[in-house]
Order: C-alpha cells, then structure tokens, then sequence
C-alpha cells in the first residue's frame, strides 16, 4: 500500500515536471509565480522543480530563438550526409565526437539510410561551408564519402514557423 | 407602412454593438471580449476539408447530414458519455449549436409556453425563445455559489405552462459548471412536471478539474432531453458552422422538419472536417483544453489578487468576476476600461439581469496579451477603487 503511494506520488511529482518543461519550453522568461499560477503550484515548488531540472541536465539552457535573416545578417546552412566505416568497439561515436567539436557544426546525427551521419554545419559562405567539407570532414579517418546540400529557404526550424504570424481574424468582440 | 413581425420587434438589439465599434477602432486594445478560441482550427481538420473539396465534396448531403458524421458523433457519444442515440434517426447535424437551439424551441414551443433558463445566460436564449413565440422565464444566479442553478427557485417557477427547461453547462458566459447532484435534481423536476430539457452542451470538451456531466445521460432524462453539441470550441471551428442535435426519434423528427425546410443541410466541407476532428482531433482537443486551463488558473488569481472577486470557474474559457469594489456599473466599467486602458471585456447586464455587477472576461487569448491585459486592468481598478 506504501509502495503504491509512493509510485503515485512519484508519477504526480514527473506530470507536474512535465508541466513546468513544456511551458518554460514555450517560453523559458516565463517567471516561477507565474508558472506557480497556472499549474495551481507553489512558488518554492516551482523554484525547487526548476532548480532539480537543471542540476539533472534535463534543461540544458536558456536560448532564444533568432531569425537571423530577418536582422540583415546572413547565414548559410547545409546538411552532409557522411558515410563512415564503423570501427571495433566505438561504432561511429568516435567520428561523430571529431565532427561535433567543430563550432559551426549545429547538429550530428546518427541515421539510418544510405548514410550513417547527418551533419547539419553553418557557414557565412557556401564556400566557407565548402572548404569546411574538402578540409576538414572529408579528410577524416573512416570517412568514406560526403554529400552536401545547401538550405535555400527555411521555412520552420524547431516548431517555429519563419513566416508573418498569421494574423488574429476574430472580431473583437463577440457573444 | 404596416407594422413589422412582433415577435422579432419585441427583441431589443444588442447593447454591446456600440462597444464592438469603438473596440474595432481603437489601436493596441486588447480584447479579452471574444467568445472563440484563439487557436485556428488544427490543420488535420483544415487539411481533411481541403481533400474534400479536390474530391468534390461540394454537395448537398442528406437533411440529417452524412450518415458517417452521425456515426461518428453517436459513437462519440456513447463513449464519453455512455449515451445512446440511433445514426439513423436521433442524431441530426446541425449548422452550430446555433441553428440546433433554434429548432429545437421551434419543435417544443406553442404560443405561451415557458421557457424557464438561467441567467447569467448566453444572449441568443431570450432572443430565440422569443422568437419561436414562447415566453422566457428567467432564473437568476449567485456568483456566491458559483452561478450554480438554484433548484429550489426552479421548483417555484415550474407551472403548468412550463415547456421546457434550458441549461447550458459549462456556461457561457460564466463558466460555471453545475454538479452532477444539481443536475439530477433537475432532471428528477423536469420528470416530475413533465417538461423538456434543452442541454446546451458546446463547451462539453473545455472543463478543468472536474467531469462533464451530460444531461441526457442522466437516470430518466434521456426520453425528454434534447443534447445540443458542435465543433465550434472543443476543435477550434466556430467559422465552419457544425454541430449536432440528438433526440429520442419523435422529437428530433420534428426538429428535423424545420431544420429540411430552412436549412435543408448543414454545409457538407464543414461535415467532412468534422468527421475529422471526431476521428483524429483528440489530441489537439486535450493540447488546447490544457493550454486554457493554465491561463485560467493565472486570470483567476490575478483577479483575485486585484480586488476583482470571482470563483474559479470550472469549464468553458470564460471568467466572470465581480467588479462590485470598483462602484461601478457594468456598463460603466466596460465603456471606461476600453477608453482609459484600452482593454475590451463585456459588461455582464447583456447576459441577463443577475449579470449586473460582473464582466466576462475570456482568456481564450495568448498569455503574452492576457498578461499585459491583466496588468492594464489592475491599474484601472487601483484607480477606481478609491
């Protein structure tokens, strides 16, 4: 009876966590009295959930989500597919950690497919992009092959829509 | 010239038009006055209606609406609710709960009938009772209780000529929610004098922290309960004009007839996205219901924490707090509020008399401008509080 009690209050403890994630995921200035508010939970609650979630590495940090294009400064992005033989012992962990170390690396991924890494690498240039891929990726050890595709327009990244917000078509007031 | 219908002249427009106009024109208002979600309808359903007019879907449909829709909505029905009703001939679809509240008066009503609703109530009830030539009876409520339904003032107003009773729970425009034993009660009352329930039943989806209770699933109540229910807020599609009507067979063929002969059917592309939404909707359903109850919680302490009393409501994504502490009038506080801060409600006198006193507020709008809203009317209410 005991043991039931306390898996309860455990799975009540993850809903309420769950709670306060998805909203400062919405919003991370979202503030611990205004969390409180609306999950019906106390402030030092809050504060104590927020303070165990990034101690336990489940939030990682605090960003804000730019549109660079639209504040005049250029970026140009690709995904590279990477072929790679895979080693004893380390897969392609080892590859992937050489690859992800370099800054204008946004993302590695393992997949599956006709290639084994996807590599997603920002750049001011596509020939900036292009020497990173000729220099640095391709000559790597184990790396069999590349193929590069520059992003010429996005349109979402991260659930965010990159268009005008569509606008509030309601009338203002209604019954 | 002779003189125009009274049954309509009777009806006085709507107080709140010249509020609408002003609020249109005025920049950087907020308005926490709109009864719709802020959600657009989610795209599954928008993409559903889409196919269906590449398929060719554009034409009439049978009067009571395409029989997989009143599959669906009878299954829908019967697994939330435990209510039965036969695809066949006791569910009709409707053009809103709109149209199905319409109908359903003009199938109960003979001249004299009453009409016996609860006020604060939502503003096409007087209206429409009016209309199918019946006479209104109205029941005020106590935000001291939570708007909840007096049974006993109800037992008082029960009299021979008493048609129907009319309910609608989660309400708009208070959110309240009226309790299981409460509705019960009315049921045993309604069973006893031999009347009609009209369970408006739209905000079903939207409660917080309780159950919905549906009336016609209640012990007696299903023989003599017309369940009005629709898309428009549990699914974000008040623009497509979709909903239900579910009656024992005799009755909604009576509704049916007049539904044929001035509706013929409800829009068929609205049908289709709502088959949809039955089908697939359930999780934006839930997403949405979640989204509001996390603002409500918010607006409820805030204007609690201002002065602005009021009982959490329980469904729908309506607030009605008490603006009593400021003196003013209903009105008086909405006109001001719009002009000094720039924030639209609806002063609570437009839904009934036992509205006085209160304004609706709806939080189905983005935290960002119910926040900042919140904080324009706590400045207004500092400076009349005196």
């Amino acid at each position: 009876m005991r043991e039931q009690q306390a898996g309860w209050e455990v799975a009540m403890e993850h809903e309420k966590e769950k709670a306060i994630l998805e909203i400062l995921e919405q919003d991370a200035r979202t503030t611990p009295e205004q969390i409180a508010a609306m999950l019906g939970l106390e402030v030092e609650q809050v504060r104590q959930a927020i303070r165990r979630l990034e101690t336990a590495g489940i939030i990682r940090r605090y960003k804000t989500v730019i549109d660079w294009d639209r504040f005049g400064e250029e970026q140009v992005f690709a995904f590279i597919d990477v072929k790679v033989s895979p080693a004893r012992e380390v897969g392609f962990d080892d590859v992937a950690e050489r690859i992800y170390r370099f800054p204008q690396v946004h993302a590695v991924y393992l997949v599956s497919g006709d290639h084994d890494l996807r590599v997603i690498v920002s750049g001011r240039t596509m020939k900036e992009i292009a020497a990173f891929v000729a220099e640095r990726l391709a000559p790597l050890d184990r790396v069999q092959a590349t193929y590069t595709q520059f992003v010429l327009k996005r349109y979402k990244e991260d659930g965010e829509v990159y268009a005008e917000a569509e606008p509030d078509r309601r009338l203002v007031v209604a019954p | 010239m002779k003189p125009l219908s009274q049954a309509v002249a009777s009806v006085p427009p709507s107080g709140i038009r010249r509020f609408f106009d002003v609020a249109a024109q005025l920049e950087d208002c907020i308005s926490l006055g709109v009864g719709e979600p802020d959600f657009v309808t989610p795209w599954h359903i928008r993409e559903a209606a889409i196919w269906a007019i590449e398929k060719g879907f554009t034409t009439y449909t049978s009067n009571y609406g395409l029989f997989t829709l009143r599959q669906r909505i009878a299954a829908h029905l019967k697994a939330r609710y435990g209510v039965e009703y036969s695809p066949e001939s006791e569910v009709l679809v409707t053009v809103g709960v709109s149209e199905g509240l319409d109908i359903a008066l003009r199938a109960l009503v003979n001249p004299g009938d009453e009409v016996i609703l609860f006020e604060p109530s939502y503003v096409s009830y007087v209206p429409c009772v009016l209309f199918a030539g019946g006479t209104p009876v109205c029941l005020p409520t106590d935000y001291r209780n939570g708007f909840q339904p007096d049974v006993e003032r109800l037992r008082r107003a029960l009299t021979h000529r008493t048609k129907a009773i009319l309910l609608c729970y989660p309400n708009n425009p208070t959110g309240a929610v009226a309790t299981r034993e409460t509705l019960e009660e009315i049921v045993r009352l309604a069973v006893e004098h031999d009347v009609y329930l009209v369970s408006d039943e739209i905000y079903d989806r939207l409660v917080y922290e309780t159950e919905h209770t549906c009336v016609a699933a209640l012990p007696g109540a299903a023989e003599r309960t017309i369940l009005l229910g629709g898309f428009s807020k549990s699914y974000a599609m008040t623009g497509w004009r979709i909903g239900y009507a579910c009656a024992p067979a005799p009755l909604l063929e009576m509704m049916m007839k007049v539904h044929q002969y001035t509706m013929l059917c409800a829009p068929i592309v609205a049908q289709k996205a709502a088959e949809e939404a039955l089908e697939r909707g359930e999780t934006e359903v839930e997403r949405m219901r979640r989204e509001y109850d996390r603002r409500r919680r918010l607006v409820v302490e805030r204007l609690n924490d201002m002065g602005l009393e009021c009982v959490p409501p329980q469904g729908a994504f309506y607030v009605f707090p008490s603006i009593r502490c400021t003196g003013l009038s209903s009105e008086e506080f909405t006109e001001r509020l719009l002009w000094e801060e720039r924030v639209a409600v609806v002063p609570g006198n437009v839904f009934g008399a036992s509205g006085e006193g209160h304004v609706r507020l709806s939080y189905a709008t983005s935290l960002p401008k119910i926040e900042e809203a919140l904080r324009r009317i706590e400045r207004f209410v500092l400076r009349h509080r005196g």
